[in-house]
């Protein structure tokens, strides 16, 4: 059953085109991997999901209802948590009344009968950062921001989480531990999208890929799938069918890690 | 027929001038993301300038005109962008607002300086000429404001679709960052724009002037009509700007005409800009979260309740003495700084915590004046009141602007302002043109404080227990989620926050404790005017609290007493009355880029003491280091947070990385 459903999205800034009817499915409970060059509208996709960016035309819809029009706080109450590419932890909080606050935003008024900070411990211990609890966090490594943000997305219990390129500033063992922590989250009931450069990642924890090119979905399967498709290895090396050379300069580090 | 047409043509004029001033706001808006506010206080300065150019010195007024646009408003311009404002566009919405107000109040203390209060008469270009149409009759000073409009929008046209550098200044909206990627020079951009901009600003002035007179404030308030109209374009576009100023003009010149010049809507015809800038405003489409503009800033320390009430107590301990040894004059004076410290408590919710900026906290304080010597109940029941009835003025002023920014927020409350001084405050159901009302002295569970003393410490009670308040909140969840709102609202947003109905609750709570601050104040008085509560005050109280410090209740403290004494010490040297303010005015400027403000200095003064000087003296002197003393001095650490600890060190280093 599909938990999310982004319907032939269109997103114009200006004259450019950055979403150009995208339409994919995330089932629930999975892992599903959004890959795709840069530039190719990750980013504005997943502001259209969770309501920071309105579409130029299409539909959202999450759990069968339409939420294109839903405010961004109202998402968030039904169930719909991210992190950010340009990270977005609150800088001049604590690591760990970042997640206070979060938990604050989601209990409302019941959270003030929150007994101690048990859970604000046990999300910081959940992604391996509880070192860091008292630290700014602006002061903190960028790889453990991100996992600050994953924390804080989590405080909220969402039942879709929208991963903006999660494992960049992670080391290999701190991705590893990463990806079965996704697992994990999509074991438990709550769905992961990602959005990763990280092909290892995206293949090894992903049940379902899809691949956006120039803002339109060019692909769609399991990674076995998606490693052998023409199209796929088009849009990243870069070669037209004559087999000319590569003409899509951002992609190579990507390129590297598919050829692996 | 005759008068509905020359009724046209003065507003085809007066929308003409706004269409000039607005132009150049937008241009230096949207090149370098600062709004200036000083956009009309620069316009007022140069029409004082062409005067003394072409009156006092008799120069002929052409080249009094072209020595002000060609040569003293775009070096002013440029002097601006690189010097007061420069990098001022990355920052948070707060700071460059405040720096702006701090140029306005500066350029009015400037202009009050060099050409105090006098009778100055500007004459129109080309006096005396006049078009006769039928019976309608029309100055060529007024085709010629006209003519010039449309010359400023053909050249601003030709200049940025037709040359190199006007490409920059359209790749500036856009991306200034990218733009210098690709070779641009958006400081070379910004600086063009200010020096158009200001010379624009100074154009409008100049062609007001013979119509609305050469006064220090009306040309200022000119930035609430151009910004008005630019809202029609969102602060982007040009074109939209022209016919917004247009509508405006000819919009305010029929109410001029047709509306009753008596009565309680009489003052309908002076508000018409801020009308339909809130006409604009509930039209505007929801504004999206900014994403990527996360900054963590470096708040002063905060202390916990135990410390604050101890120093809360000192402080009561005090204004007791005071209140036995000062005289009753003197007295007044106390009771007036304690009024505008706890104005000032209300910035450091709104400005301090919550990021957001008002500079009508004193119309506010004004609501509540009246409404507490409307309702006539001088005890605590009034009070709650009056409390209320400025924090529902308060939400209502804030609901309009729910969807929008910060900006647009700060911008709205200083046209409120000038519409309650202009229509509200004026009508019978106020001050009635400027009459005194009365109000009597508050009691207390049926113990009416009477004496000046004992009222004077019963409102730095307030003071403190106020404060206390703010410090719980800022200690509490809400706090932790004001300062979330501030560094993030689209990591908010995505944790499920309504920031919306947070804001309008954090503004409305604001208003309250101004409207509280100005319920007391009448108690105090007994009588008070209409003029107590005008629209300056708050743009000088939003300054002495920034410069003092807006995120920390002792900077509150402190800046009540600055500004109490600020119209003494001007009355005393009534010689440097404007100096004074351009001293505020530029010092906030210059203060204004580090919100902590002084009284952080003296926090980081204290904790140099304890933790560098006093280890250091003891190390030399082991005899001093009593026992009890280092106890003592644990506990003031231990009183502070640890993270604001931390923090002032980060402090630091960011200076030097400014400085450097």
């Amino acid at each position: 059953m599909s938990l999310l459903q982004v319907e032939d999205v269109v997103v114009q800034f200006g004259g450019v085109t950055a979403v150009n009817h995208a339409t994919f499915e995330v089932v629930a409970g999975s892992v599903t991997g959004l890959i795709g060059p840069n530039g190719a509208g990750k980013t504005t996709c997943f502001n259209v999901i969770t309501g920071l960016q309105r579409p130029t035309s299409g539909h959202v819809r999450f759990d069968g209802r339409d939420i294109t029009r839903t405010a961004v706080h109202r998402r968030a109450r039904r169930g719909i948590g991210r992190t950010f590419q340009r990270l977005e932890a609150f800088g001049s909080l604590t690591v760990a009344d970042n997640v206070r606050v979060a938990l604050d935003i989601h209990e409302g008024f019941r959270g003030i009968f929150r007994p101690g900070d048990h859970d604000v411990d046990e999300l910081l211990e959940r992604v391996g950062i509880a070192e860091y609890a008292a630290e700014r966090a602006d002061s903190i490594p960028t790889g453990t921001a991100r996992l600050l943000e994953l924390a804080r997305a989590l405080a909220c219990q969402p039942r879709l989480l929208l991963l903006d390129e999660p494992s960049s500033g992670l080391d290999e063992a701190e991705t590893e531990a990463f990806g079965a922590l996704l697992v994990e989250l999509a074991g438990e009931g709550c769905t992961v999208l990602m959005v990763e450069h990280d092909m290892d990642l995206v293949m090894s924890v992903c049940d379902e890929i899809h691949v956006l090119d120039f803002g339109s979905v060019i692909a769609a399967g399991t990674p076995a799938e998606i490693r052998v498709d023409p199209k796929v290895q088009r849009a990243y090396l870069g070669y037209s069918d004559e087999g000319q050379g590569a003409h899509v300069a951002e992609s190579l580090d990507e390129t590297k890690v598919l050829a692996r | 027929m005759d008068s509905f047409l020359s009724y046209t043509f003065i507003g085809l004029f007066t929308g003409a001038a706004y269409a000039i001033a607005a132009s150049g706001l937008v241009l230096t808006y949207s090149t370098t993301r600062v709004f200036n506010i000083a956009h009309g206080a620069v316009g007022m300065v140069f029409a004082f300038v062409y005067w003394d150019f072409s009156q006092r010195q008799h120069m002929p007024a052409w080249l009094a005109l072209a020595l002000v646009l060609l040569v003293v408003a775009p070096a002013f311009g440029v002097f601006v962008q690189r010097v007061l404002t420069r990098g001022l566009g990355s920052q948070p919405i707060g700071v460059s607002l405040v720096v702006t107000v701090g140029i306005l109040v500066g350029l009015i203390g400037v202009a009050t300086q060099i050409w105090p209060p006098a009778s100055r008469t500007v004459p129109q270009f080309f006096a005396g000429h006049l078009i006769t149409l039928g019976n309608v009759v029309i100055t060529w000073h007024q085709v010629l404001t006209v003519v010039l409009s449309g010359v400023v929008a053909g050249c601003l046209y030709l200049l940025l679709n037709r040359t190199r550098i006007g490409t920059a200044m359209r790749a500036s909206v856009d991306n200034p960052d990218l733009l210098q990627l690709y070779g641009g020079r958006p400081q070379l951009v910004a600086a063009l724009a200010w020096a158009i901009g200001t010379s624009l600003a100074a154009l409008a002035g100049i062609l007001l002037t013979p119509v609305i007179g050469l006064q220090y404030y009306d040309l200022t308030l000119l930035v609430i009509s151009a910004y008005a109209a630019a809202m029609l374009g969102k602060l982007t576009s040009l074109p939209m700007t022209y016919v917004g100023a247009m509508g405006l003009g000819i919009l305010q010149s029929y109410a001029v005409g047709y509306l009753p010049s008596a009565g309680n809507v009489a003052g309908l015809r002076a508000v018409v800009p801020t009308l339909f800038l809130f006409g604009i405003i509930v039209l505007l489409p929801q504004a999206p979260l900014r994403i990527g503009q996360v900054k963590g800033l470096v708040s002063a320390p905060v202390p916990t309740l135990g410390r604050a009430s101890i120093w809360g107590g000192a402080l009561v301990l005090f204004a007791m003495l005071l209140a036995v040894g000062l005289s009753t004059s003197n007295l007044l004076l106390l009771g007036t700084a304690a009024t505008y410290a706890i104005v000032m408590l209300s910035l450091v919710l709104l400005t301090g915590y919550g990021g957001q900026v008002s500079l009508a906290q004193f119309t506010f304080a004004g609501v509540g004046a009246v409404a507490y010597a409307k309702i006539d109940q001088p005890n605590l029941f009034g009070l709650l009141v009056a409390t209320l009835v400025a924090a529902a003025v308060g939400a209502l002023v804030a609901i309009p602007v729910l969807r929008l920014t910060g900006l647009y927020l700060a911008l709205a409350t200083l046209a409120f302002a000038q519409l309650m001084d202009k229509l509200v405050f004026q009508a019978s159901y106020a001050f009635q043109f400027n009459n005194p009302l009365h109000a009597e002295r508050l009691s207390v569970l049926g113990l009416k404080i009477d004496g000046t003393g004992s009222y004077t410490v019963m409102m730095t009670i307030f003071f403190v227990l106020l404060a206390l308040g703010v410090i719980a909140v800022r200690r509490g969840r809400l706090g932790r989620i004001l300062i979330a709102m501030r560094d993030s609202q689209a990591a908010c947003g995505t944790l499920g926050l309504d920031l919306r109905w947070l804001r309008v609750g954090l503004f409305a709570a604001s208003a309250g404790i101004a409207g509280l601050a100005g319920a007391l104040f009448a108690g105090l008085r007994g009588t008070i005017v209409a003029n107590d509560f005008q629209f300056f005050a708050s743009l000088l109280v939003l300054l002495v609290a920034v410069i003092w410090g807006v995120t920390s209740v002792t900077g509150a403290a402190i800046g009540g007493v600055f500004l109490m004494y600020l119209p003494v010490a001007q009355s005393d040297h009534a010689n440097i009355a404007g100096l004074l303010f351009a001293l505020l005015g530029f010092g906030a400027v210059a203060l204004g880029r580090d919100p902590n403000g002084l009284a952080n200095k003296i926090f980081g003064f204290n904790s140099w003491v304890v933790d560098r000087l006093y280890p250091a003296l003891a190390e030399r002197y082991p005899g001093m280091a009593l026992r009890s003393r280092t106890d003592e001095w644990d506990g003031a650490v231990d009183g502070v947070d640890d993270e604001s600890l931390a923090a002032s060190g980060t402090e630091v280093e960011r200076d030097v990385v400014v400085a450097g």
